[in-house]
């Protein structure tokens, strides 16, 4: 992978090694899962959900990066087990650490949303 | 690599030659979502609003769902005064909550949670905080094995010694022992932070995938597939106002942490044939 080519994995298929072209798929992760947040970069959407949780971190979004699927970029959400794609039209910016913090705002925003399939599971089996 | 024998029906059917690649689930994002911090299906609790009760005579679940019955009225605070040891207690909450165990629990406690800020006084036994999604978790004294098991995310705290297998399975958050963690911790890790302030015992990060491990103490040795790497700036910053959060300091500083991670020689192992294993190991 081009180390330095933040777009590599939207402008190319991210197939670099012998393997993953023989095998068509790509090997690891698509981004650094070891990045960890430059807190200077937080996003006041961020800053108020970790207030609302009693938090002074970010917490379980430090786990959240964004990657890329398909040629676009996404959010790999576990609640689904699947990538969420981010929406063509919305700019990105030209550093990991900024697309991290869009990629949890974007997370939050699905995952608290009505909308989730998590709501029709929860109605469907929850205990409590 | 050897010579595949192609005659196989699987084979005409293309099942070896279809692209593995492609998306999971055809979902986007919608930005202009409303802000919510919640889940849909969460209590709505008032961390200004407290509760307390003795669980000395209780059962266990009889506790478990006490504590859900005062977040139905609306508490986000709530002390549980001599849990004795119990086994599963403070489990499943998928909820912002203030919870406080003044005194020890047993085995599995506090597993499964999915946002509460929990402190316990005492110690804690086996498998705490097991599959632990978001949150954060203090416990005063020591912790048995397996703290942390498949932990996905949030932050889990021993400021005491922790036991064998510490955050085996991790995939996730950031786990901190104050004191010394027992053998093969981190083993089959997958992503997320690790942080032992004091020593570390045999076998350690043994077959991690992935995530990272910083030691203060001395490693008993390594496992397999484990190896040392640097630790940058932005890293220091962040395990020094990590550690901060919780009033704990690296014995000398976090620029002299040891920190480990994945060799990454055992990636695809399964594809590897067992000559090349051989070498690997």
């Amino acid at each position: 992978m081009a180390e330095n080519d933040i777009d590599h994995f939207i402008n190319t298929d991210g197939l670099d090694s012998e393997r993953e072209k023989t095998i068509g798929q790509h090997i690891g992760y698509r981004y650094d899962v070891n990045l960890v947040p430059d807190y200077s970069r937080i996003t006041p959407f961020l800053s108020k959900y970790m207030e609302t949780m009693g938090w002074k971190d970010l917490n379980w979004l430090e786990d959240v990066h964004m990657g890329y699927e398909d040629s676009r970029a996404a959010v790999f959400d576990r609640n689904i087990n699947g990538w969420v794609t981010v929406p063509e039209e919305m700019a990105l910016p030209d550093n990991q650490q900024d697309r991290d913090m869009i990629a949890r705002e974007l997370l939050i925003k699905f995952q608290m949303s009505p909308n989730h399939p998590m709501v029709e599971l929860n109605k469907a089996y929850s205990k409590f | 690599m050897a010579e595949l024998n192609t005659d196989h029906e699987s084979h005409k059917l293309g099942m070896h030659t279809e692209q593995l690649s492609g998306r999971t689930q055809q979902v986007f994002f919608s930005p202009s979502a409303d802000e919510n911090f919640t889940y849909p299906y969460a209590i709505d609790v008032d961390f200004a609003k407290e509760a307390e009760f003795d669980a000395a005579a209780m059962e266990i679940s009889d506790i478990n769902l006490k504590i859900r019955e005062l977040m139905k009225e609306g508490h986000g605070t709530i002390t549980i005064k001599n849990p004795s040891a119990k086994h599963s207690l403070g489990v499943g909450i998928l909820n912002r909550l203030n919870l406080k165990f003044e005194g020890s629990l047993g085995y599995f406690g506090c597993g499964l949670v999915d946002g509460p800020n929990i402190h316990i006084t005492g110690r804690v036994g086996w498998s705490c905080a097991e599959n632990m999604m978001s949150g954060t978790i203090v416990i005063e004294k020591n912790a048995g094995s397996t703290f942390g098991a498949a932990m996905r995310g949030g932050d889990l705290v021993c400021k005491g010694d922790v036991g064998s297998r510490t955050g085996i399975d991790q995939k996730g958050g950031t786990i901190i022992v104050g004191g010394r963690a027992g053998a093969f911790s981190g083993f089959m890790m997958q992503r997320g932070r690790m942080i032992i302030l004091g020593d570390a015992g045999k076998n350690l990060g043994d077959s991690m995938y992935d995530g990272t491990i910083y030691v203060g103490g001395k490693i008993e040795d390594l496992g397999v597939d484990a190896v040392e790497g640097e630790i940058n700036d932005v890293e220091a910053q962040w395990l020094e106002t990590k550690l901060a959060l919780y009033g704990m300091k690296a014995p000398n500083g976090v620029k002299n942490l040891t920190k480990i991670v994945a060799g990454k020689q055992l990636w695809n192992y399964d594809n590897l044939e067992p000559s090349e294993k051989k070498l690997v190991l």
